[in-house]
């Protein structure tokens, strides 16, 4: 069974915000929500500047508190890929899962239900990449099976420094930080 | 690792941005009015238990109902607060075991036939007028003292997880520190022992009952500083999430609120009052306990906002 | 710093208060219009090339049961490989966009006071023409000048040629590019062009001086960069402002503004006097190298330390490193150059420094690019043109190429060399392009006719007598694109979808206004189709092939020298000239010399300006889904001098510049990523159409605040770089 899994690479990472526009038209965002979104980290002082940039997502965890915290079974883990998605039709919109990520990855819907990302995973059951990764301009997203060891995502965590993101949280993430 | 100085998102979804407001006032009106009805069943429970009921005017007798009414505007303000409330069914074709909120719904399922039962014991004039044949009911509860030992024992335990629950409820999201502590059951659960107390204090009839809530809610009031001791004390040894998560309330933007209405108007001032009058120096009124329930109320506003405000982000950032 | 206060640094760029209406809604209310008629039910994917800017990448549009869903790039487009930028992605929000002009319009009431009345496409033709019809009778066709951006215009450029007047510019020379061209050209004898012949994907060295990729998301060079970085290119940013190029770089040169040739003159110094220069190819291919060389070694590290801020070591350093990688070694020549007026000389430098590393023809420099060649269609010949309007008596010797479009902007006012009466102006907003808006103004009350073709209310068109709605670029055919590149490709741009009012293409427009000025007999073509056909089928192509696969790619060519590709100096001398002699004949310097030029004084601040990733210029503020990740311009603050002046990001302060114009209200954004002596804001913003509701007075305009400029004595380009501003405090 693959564990699904990006592995991005910041220092090529431009926030151009392509991969949050890509994801907007693939599935449909309404105005004003973002299911991914680019975060920009500034330390020092002018002109010695250490920045990172990097976009952010659901980390479809491994550790899922916002499935246990759900009455309803509605966030759940899919068959395919670890990959944790939210039953619209479950769901009650009673924002127990929103309040449960430490990432603030979901958000609830204008229709009622609770929503993030998802893999892309009608993509990916097609043989094709998420959207955000499909566009990147830069190519700095990667994604694939984290339990492969052959994989390209695998391999990049073995030749490369990376984080995961509040590694505390013990979530255990499965999006990774090229650093 | 340089100091961080600019950090941007660009996301921005409503409620989650610039901080976590998922939860508005109907969740800690729901935790409050859950604790409270807690209380209160667990202290009609006791009395049903300890044979209290055998004086006509007990307290026991009116609590019930009460808190049926308490309960079910609690849980209307909880469906008031779901996003997708014609599903609101799905909470009850499954039973999910991981999920707090789960639990809550089936416990809710089970306190409802609880205080029936209670109110059966002795239903008001105006319900059996309504409804004659409740007499016949009631008769048959009464005619077996075994059922009333079992209702006083499951209004007490019903009482006890309806109280934990809303703690657990909270406390099981790892995702905000401040919400992150093993105790917060406790604390809700005395909490809500103490505004039951004070408020069945103002409505009891009977001279002694009276007495003793007022004697009970200073004990809990007093066990009810203690856990906030421990509270704090864990947080403040913690990583530095919980640490902010705890300066939030001891020195942070909720610190006022938190040091006027939940500590000295809520527990101590009360605490003070009831000490006094406990001790004959000073008449009962109504003030103390009124201070008590609102300080319950507060304090459960306080826990929601600032335990969603609090964050796990300085994590990474060392 | 506690988890408050960190918090609080938060910034979300995005109003709060959030408004839900779904772009799906926004869809629903555009089809309403379409539904008379039935819609192919399933997926279509239909290629097309993209205008969200002029780089112009191969796309596909994904058409699901009649609704436009998506826009992803061409697999086969060798510049988007696939994958377009934020831009072109968001590209579906043009579509959508509720502030889209509908039908035509006439003006009521005075110009500027957004009065119309709607009128017939009839109606506005014969008003034009009539009005065309009176200019020509009574001053000549060289009256009508044309503003053209972007390929769009081609036709109507063929209008006014067929009309007969020479007269048509476009902000893209004296505003943008021009000073990069001519110095390019003074230097190598031919121009970087568009797209940029830039090997950046191969360099081992990429030096930016304030190019800022990644913010200016031309695509492929943004494509190219982050391969380039992959690959550990070392990478030197020059730029007051700590970029999103700067952060990828080993390092960062935070140069005082308006000082980059004093750097470039100290690097070429370093370069010359270590004899780091590539010897062989300077010897081969220079001409002037000695006199060049003797002049430039003068300018030490320590004497441009003085005047740039920069640290002589790190100005040796830096050269070191160029001349480490040479030729391979790319000095990106920049592109929006237009800063302090000596912007063709700076660009000779650059180009210089480039002949220098011998990069000019090598991989990982400036390759030599080639183009599909497609024939002309065979048109009737125009009528003989007089005088071009622009330059008069040569006064920028070395305006070659394009127009000066603030030189028709003068002849406007002036009425000399001869008067200008009519404006027809093309997918330009110039009342954001052009420096000093007043200017503008003034010109446009001289004018008998003004025409505008847009496709939303945009600030240009507020001031039109009549304003022509056109389809967006989802909704029609435009000229084929044939750039030149790394690779010879043609690429076609095609209807996806249709437009939702009485919008029309440019073609059709341009035919039917013939048609009544008579001169219908230059567009022969019935309709685009067959005009595309006919050059097509004169190249040995398909349209129907092409309309299938969007892209056709011709026979491939070595584009590097060491590849055996031809290199030709198109120079009076025939070769790269480190001293030019047409500089020396039209006194000005042969080689590049330092000016100093004016610094802000007391409790100003000079203004700064540049790209956002999802926004083009100012023609994507009113795109839905591209404000939604952008909504509005903030004001760059260095984070001290916010202190010192009391204001913290958020705040909303007013700008007031050294000619007491005063901005609208802008966001501050204080932040350690800028210089103490400049503030920077994004372009685009403040827009004051009052029809384009969504976009109206939000956050600040930086061309308003432009009102000084500096005009480039060799090409008339005019720098913008000049403004001072300083902050107003009580919004
Ligand atoms: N102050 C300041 N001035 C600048 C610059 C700057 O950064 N700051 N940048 C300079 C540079 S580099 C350049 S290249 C120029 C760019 O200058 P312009 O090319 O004038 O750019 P925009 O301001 O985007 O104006 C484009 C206009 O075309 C309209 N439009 C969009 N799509 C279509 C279409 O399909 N058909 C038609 N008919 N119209 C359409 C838009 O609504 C808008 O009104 O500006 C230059 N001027
Ligand atoms: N997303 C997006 N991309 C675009 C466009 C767009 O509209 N949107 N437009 C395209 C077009 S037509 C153009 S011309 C280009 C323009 O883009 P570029 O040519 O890359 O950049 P400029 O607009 O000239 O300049 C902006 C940068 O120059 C820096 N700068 C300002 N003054 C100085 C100075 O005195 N010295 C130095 N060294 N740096 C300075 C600023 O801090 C800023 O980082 O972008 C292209 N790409
Ligand atoms: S599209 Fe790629 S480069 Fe752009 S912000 Fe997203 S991850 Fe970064
Ligand atoms: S990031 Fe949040 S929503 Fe996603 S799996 Fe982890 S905890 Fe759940
Ligand atoms: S909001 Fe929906 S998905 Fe989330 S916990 Fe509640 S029911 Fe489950
Ligand atoms: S994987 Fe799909 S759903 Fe998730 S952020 Fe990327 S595009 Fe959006
Ligand atoms: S660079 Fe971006 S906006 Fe420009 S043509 Fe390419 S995809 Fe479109
Ligand atoms: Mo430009």
């Amino acid at each position: 069974m693959p564990r699904y899994g990006m592995v991005i690479d910041t220092l090529k990472c431009v926030g151009c915000s392509d991969c949050v526009i890509a994801c907007k038209t693939e599935n449909n965002i309404p105005e004003g929500y973002n299911r991914d979104w680019i975060v920009t980290e500034a330390r020092g002082k002018f002109p010695t500047i250490n920045m990172e940039i990097r976009t952010e997502r659901c980390n479809h965890c491994s550790e899922t508190p916002c499935v246990s915290c759900c009455p309803t079974g509605a966030s759940h883990i899919h068959d395919v890929g670890g990959v944790v998605l939210v039953d619209h039709e479950k769901c009650i919109g009673c924002k127990a899962c929103v309040e449960a990520c430490p990432y603030d990855a979901r958000y609830i819907h204008p229709d009622g239900y609770a929503d993030k990302c998802t893999f892309c995973i009608h993509r990916v059951e097609k043989g094709l990449k998420p959207a955000c990764v499909e566009v990147c301009p830069t190519y700095c997203m990667h994604f694939g099976d984290l339990d492969d060891p052959n994989s390209e995502v695998s391999k990049l965590l073995q030749s490369r420094k990376w984080h995961v993101n509040l590694p505390d949280a013990g979530t255990k993430p499965n999006i990774f930080y090229l650093v | 690792m340089n100091e961080l100085l600019e950090l941007t998102t660009t996301r921005n979804n409503p409620h989650v941005d610039p901080f976590m407001a998922m939860w508005e006032w109907q969740i800690p009106v729901y935790l409050f009015l859950g604790g409270l009805v807690a209380g209160m069943m667990i202290i009609s429970g006791y009395f049903i238990f300890s044979g209290r009921h055998k004086e006509s005017n007990c307290a026991c007798f009116s609590i019930p109902f009460i808190s049926l009414v308490f309960l079910s505007l609690g849980m209307f303000a909880l469906f008031l607060d779901l996003a997708h409330k014609p599903y609101v069914w799905r909470l009850y074709t499954t039973f999910q075991i991981k999920s707090p909120m789960s639990w809550g719904a089936w416990i809710l399922i089970l306190v409802y036939p609880a205080l029936i039962a209670n109110i059966m014991m002795k239903p008001s004039l105006w319900m059996l007028r309504l409804y004659p044949k409740l007499s016949l009911w009631s008769g048959k509860v009464n005619q077996h003292p075994f059922f009333i030992k079992i209702i006083g024992i499951s209004n007490m335990i019903l009482g006890m997880m309806l109280g934990a629950y809303t703690g657990v409820l909270l406390s099981s999201m790892g995702s905000r520190p401040l919400w992150n502590t093993s105790l917060l059951w406790v604390l809700f659960l005395v909490s809500g022992l103490s505004a039951a107390a004070a408020f069945v204090h103002l409505f009891a009839k009977n001279k002694a009952e009276s007495e003793l809530l007022a004697k009970a809610d200073n004990g809990f009031l007093v066990v009810e500083l203690f856990v906030f001791v421990m509270i704090f004390l864990g947080f403040l040894s913690s990583a530095r999430p919980h640490i902010e998560a705890a300066q939030l309330l001891l020195t942070g933007p909720y610190a006022p609120t938190f040091w006027v209405f939940v500590i000295g108007l809520g527990i101590v001032i009360p605490l003070i009052i009831q000490l006094l009058a406990v001790n004959h120096k000073i008449r009962h009124t109504a003030i103390a306990p009124i201070m008590v329930i609102v300080g319950g109320l507060v304090l459960r506003f306080i826990i929601v906002s600032a335990g969603q405000y609090s964050h796990w982000f300085n994590a990474h950032f060392h | 710093m506690n988890s408050i206060s960190r918090r609080r640094f938060l910034k979300i760029s995005g109003a709060t208060v959030v408004t839900a209406a779904a772009l799906a809604g926004a869809s629903k209310t555009v089809v309403k219009a379409a539904e008379s008629y039935s819609k192919p039910k399933g997926l279509q994917i239909i290629p097309s090339y993209c205008d969200l800017c002029f780089w112009k990448c191969g796309l596909l549009a994904y058409v699901k049961d009649g609704e436009l869903w998506k826009l992803e790039g061409n697999p086969k487009d060798p510049l988007s490989n696939g994958r377009l930028c934020p831009r072109g992605t968001g590209g579906i929000g043009a579509y959508f966009d509720k502030d889209r002009l509908k039908s035509p319009l006439i003006r009521k009431n005075l110009r500027g006071e957004e009065k119309w009345i709607e009128v017939t496409w009839d109606e506005a033709f014969n008003y034009i023409a009539d009005k065309m019809n009176k200019i020509k009778g009574q001053y000549g066709p060289e009256a009508m000048a044309l503003f053209s951006h972007g390929i769009g215009g081609n036709f109507f450029k063929h209008l006014m040629r067929a009309y007969g007047t020479p007269n048509e510019t476009a902000p893209s020379f004296a505003q943008c590019r021009g000073p990069r061209e001519v110095g390019f050209e003074l230097t190598f004898g031919d121009i970087v062009g568009s797209p940029e012949r830039t090997d950046i994907e191969n360099a081992k060295c990429i030096v930016l001086i304030g190019s800022h990729l990644g913010e200016n998301m031309h695509n492929t060079q943004v494509q190219e960069f982050s391969r380039a970085v992959e690959k550990h290119a070392s990478i030197i940013v020059v730029d007051p402002r700590f970029s999103v190029a700067a952060s990828k770089a080993k390092y960062y040169l935070p140069i005082k503004p308006g000082t980059d040739m004093a750097l470039l003159l100290a690097w070429m110094s370093v370069i010359v006097n270590e004899k780091l220069y590539d010897v062989e190819y300077v010897n081969k291919h220079g001409f002037g190298f000695e006199k060049f060389a003797s002049e430039v070694s003068h300018y030490t590290p320590e004497w441009a330390y003085v005047e740039t801020g920069i640290d002589p070591d790190i100005i040796r350093e830096t050269a070191r490193e160029m001349a480490r990688y040479k030729p391979a070694t790319l000095v990106h020549p920049g592109r929006h150059v237009t800063w302090y007026g000596d912007d063709a000389q700076r660009s000779r430098a650059i180009a210089l420094l480039n002949a220098l590393l011998g990069s000019w023809g090598r991989k990982g420099g400036f390759y030599i690019p080639y183009s599909f060649s497609i024939p002309k269609y065979p048109y009737p010949p125009y009528p003989e043109e007089k005088e071009t309007v622009h330059n008069p008596d040569n006064k920028y010797p070395f305006a070659t190429g394009e127009q000066i479009s603030t030189g028709i902007r003068e002849a406007t006012i002036t009425g000399k060399p001869y008067p200008i009466k009519g404006w027809f102006i093309y997918g330009t907003n110039l009342l954001q392009a052009l420096p000093n808006q007043s200017e503008t103004i003034k010109a446009i009350q001289n004018l008998d006719l003004m025409v505008v073709v847009d496709v939303v209310p945009s600030e240009i068109a507020c001031w039109a007598d009549v304003v022509l709605p056109e389809s967006v670029y989802l909704e029609r055919y435009d000229d084929l694109n044939a750039s030149p590149f790394k690779e010879g490709f043609v690429g076609i741009r095609q209807p996806v979808i249709d437009s939702p009012n009485d919008q029309k293409p440019n073609w059709w427009m341009a035919k039917k206004l013939a048609e009544k000025l008579g001169l219908g007999h230059y567009f022969p073509w019935k309709d685009i189709e067959e005009y595309l056909d006919t050059r097509l089928k004169s190249a040995g192509l398909s349209l129907d092939e092409l309309k299938k696969e969007g892209i056709i790619k011709g026979p491939s060519k070595p584009i590097y020298l060491e590849d055996g590709a031809e290199i030709e100096f198109a120079t009076p001398s025939g070769k790269i000239e480190f001293y030019s002699t047409q500089l020396e004949q039209s006194g000005s310097d042969p080689v590049p010399k330092y000016t100093k030029h004016p610094e802000p004084p007391a409790g100003y601040f000079r203004l700064l300006f540049g790209r956002a990733p999802v926004h083009t210029f100012s023609k994507t503020q009113s795109n839905a889904l591209l404000r939604d990740l952008f909504p509005e311009n903030e004001l760059w603050v260095n984070s001290d001098l916010a202190q010192r002046y009391g204001i913290k990001t958020g705040d909303k302060i007013k700008l007031k510049n050294q000619d007491g114009v005063i901005s609208d209200p802008i966001k501050v954004r204080a932040t350690e990523r800028i210089r103490q002596d400049c503030v920077y804001m994004v372009h685009g913003f403040g827009q004051k159409s009052r029809q384009l509701r969504s976009t109206y007075k939000v956050g600040a305009s930086d061309a308003e605040l432009v009102t000084q400029y500096k005009t480039d004595p060799l090409m008339g380009g005019t720098g913008m770089n000049v403004n001072f501003v300083t902050f107003e405090m009580e919004v």
